[in-house]
């Protein structure tokens, strides 16, 4: 199929194409380069559908397998749930 | 053995892509760009990346104005698919909560329209005209700015490095600059984890991280990280646009192009440090709590929709929250650019411009050289009304 067509992120209208030119031709080679670039992973999903096909990507580059791709570890971010603004108001917080 | 460099930009958010770009595009000689992970690591990747004319200096005022000539033309002078700056300019509101503050706006607009922007000053009837689904509750009135609005903070980065590298500028990523090398009273290089990079200029666009590289060489610069925390939520269809904010309250908030809303709220003490090692990026309860309280008082219409991501980054503040800009002269070939406090991605453009067309002997394109250094020792400090957080 045209890499032209294939989309990898719906969130943020994100080709084959537009991935393969980040690491291929641009040289960001890392997942955290190549979402930044291309904000593919950044959508409200939060790169769920995404990030494996990324990284399949990414692996093939780096010749190993998805899950030995270079990434910067993952900050948690809360909510870990997505919770809502009336719910937020009534947190407690006492950190 | 390493290359040596005419210019070493330590730093690729975005103030070292702007000077990095703007000194490739002036021939200024072979440039290289260091960053210790990668272009937009830093705060502008954490940025909410607003844009607005509506400051209360002439200075800002001015300075802003070029930046928002620059957004306009980026794509055509990049040569970067225009969606992919993600300029949009859906405006800036600024609510006031009481007649002293909207005074203050008043009097910010008369600055702005001899500078020609064309704020407009509104009643609470006619903000209400406009965008009905915002709840007023306290509001004294307004002002909108319609080219204020946004870009898109990754891309916008993005597309100058990339400019760079078209006209020469090489990137090293995953490089961190671990000492200025110095020699007497000049530098001639960066320490790197690879061994010495030599290079004539050095230009320091580091972040909050320029403190601690410069103290190394014996230059103090009081610029702090401060930490700020904001959210985005689900998407919506598309209903609000501009950036609405209100400095007495100290809130942003705004709808993205793909329908989430981001936002933010200045923290009442906010942590703050000067040494990386310090640093602590955790997003905490209390922010959302400030902020579904403060918005849910503007914009009711959010009370069910979900929050899906919350983060914090770091303000890279000073002491009069304007950037330090200029020659270090403390070292013959050292300059820095860093502190936008809070707002350094919109100035950047116009204030990164005008840091090469110093470093080239250019004249200006408008006179930041009181922004420099020495300043704080001088006591000229430059101040700024209009400020969030
Ligand atoms: C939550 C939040 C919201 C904001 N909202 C806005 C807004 O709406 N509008 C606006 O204009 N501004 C906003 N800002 C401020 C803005 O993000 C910053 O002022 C601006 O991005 C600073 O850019 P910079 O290039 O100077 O620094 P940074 O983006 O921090 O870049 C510094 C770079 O230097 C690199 N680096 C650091 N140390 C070293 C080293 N030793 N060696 C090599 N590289 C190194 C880092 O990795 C980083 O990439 C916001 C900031 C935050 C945190
Ligand atoms: S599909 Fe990529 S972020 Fe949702």
């Amino acid at each position: 199929m045209d890499p032209e067509k294939v989309i990898v992120c719906r969130c943020e209208d994100v080709t084959l194409a537009d991935i393969r030119k980040a690491i291929y031709e641009l040289g960001y080679t890392t997942y955290d380069e190549v979402k930044r670039y291309t904000r593919a992973g950044m959508g409200p999903c939060g790169g769920k559908t995404c990030r494996p096909i990324i990284l399949r990507e990414l692996a093939r580059y780096w010749n190993t397998t998805p899950d030995k791709v270079p990434m910067r570890p993952t900050m948690i971010r809360p909510p870990m749930k997505n919770i809502t603004f009336a719910t937020a108001v009534e947190v407690e917080d006492n950190e | 053995m390493n290359k040596t460099y005419d210019y070493i930009v330590v730093g690729a958010g975005i103030s070292g892509a702007v000077v990095a770009y703007e000194l490739a595009k002036r021939k200024a000689g072979s440039i290289l760009i260091l960053d210790k992970d990668f272009p937009t690591a830093g705060a502008t990747g954490s940025c909410a990346a607003g844009i607005r004319a509506q400051f209360g200096t002439e200075f800002n005022v001015s300075l802003m104005k070029i930046s928002l000539e620059k957004f306009e033309n980026l794509h055509e002078e990049l040569d970067y698919p225009k969606e992919l700056i993600g300029l949009h300019q859906g405006g800036y509101l600024v609510l006031a909560y009481s007649e002293e503050e909207m005074e203050n706006l008043r009097r910010n607009v008369r600055v702005q329209h001899k500078i020609g922007i064309n704020t407009e000053i509104l009643t609470p009837e006619e903000v209400h005209y406009r965008w009905p689904m915002l709840r007023l509750d306290g509001v004294v009135g307004a002002t909108y700015h319609a080219r204020d609005g946004h870009a898109d903070p990754f891309y916008t980065t993005f597309a100058y490095i990339e400019a760079a590298k078209r006209l020469g500028a090489e990137l090293r990523k995953y490089t961190p600059v671990l000492k200025l090398l110095t020699e007497g009273e000049k530098v001639v290089g960066v320490e790197t984890p690879d061994g010495p990079i030599y290079g004539g200029n050095i230009v320091v666009a580091a972040g909050t991280w320029s403190t601690k590289l410069l103290k190394d060489i014996g230059v103090d610069i009081p610029l702090w990280a401060e930490k700020h925390e904001i959210l985005i939520t689900e998407p919506l269809a598309r209903f609000l646009d501009p950036m609405v904010i209100s400095f007495s309250k100290d809130f942003y908030a705004q709808q993205r192009p793909h329908g989430g809303f981001i936002m933010g709220v200045s923290p009442d003490d906010p942590e703050h440090w000067f040494d990386p090692k310090d640093y602590n990026i955790q997003s905490s309860w209390h922010f959302l709590k400030k902020m579904a309280s403060t918005i849910l008082e503007v914009m009711p219409f959010l009370k069910d929709v979900h929050i899906v991501r919350q983060w914090a980054g770091f303000y890279d503040m000073t002491t009069d929250h304007h950037h330090i800009v200029g020659p270090i002269d403390a070292y013959d070939g050292l300059w820095i650019l860093a502190g936008g406090s809070g707002h350094g991605f919109m100035f950047g453009p116009s204030v990164g411009m005008i840091l090469a067309q110093w470093i080239v002997g250019e004249e200006l394109a408008y006179d930041i050289t009181k922004l420099n250094w020495k300043r704080f020792d001088e006591g000229k400090l430059v101040i700024e009304p209009a400020v969030v957080g």
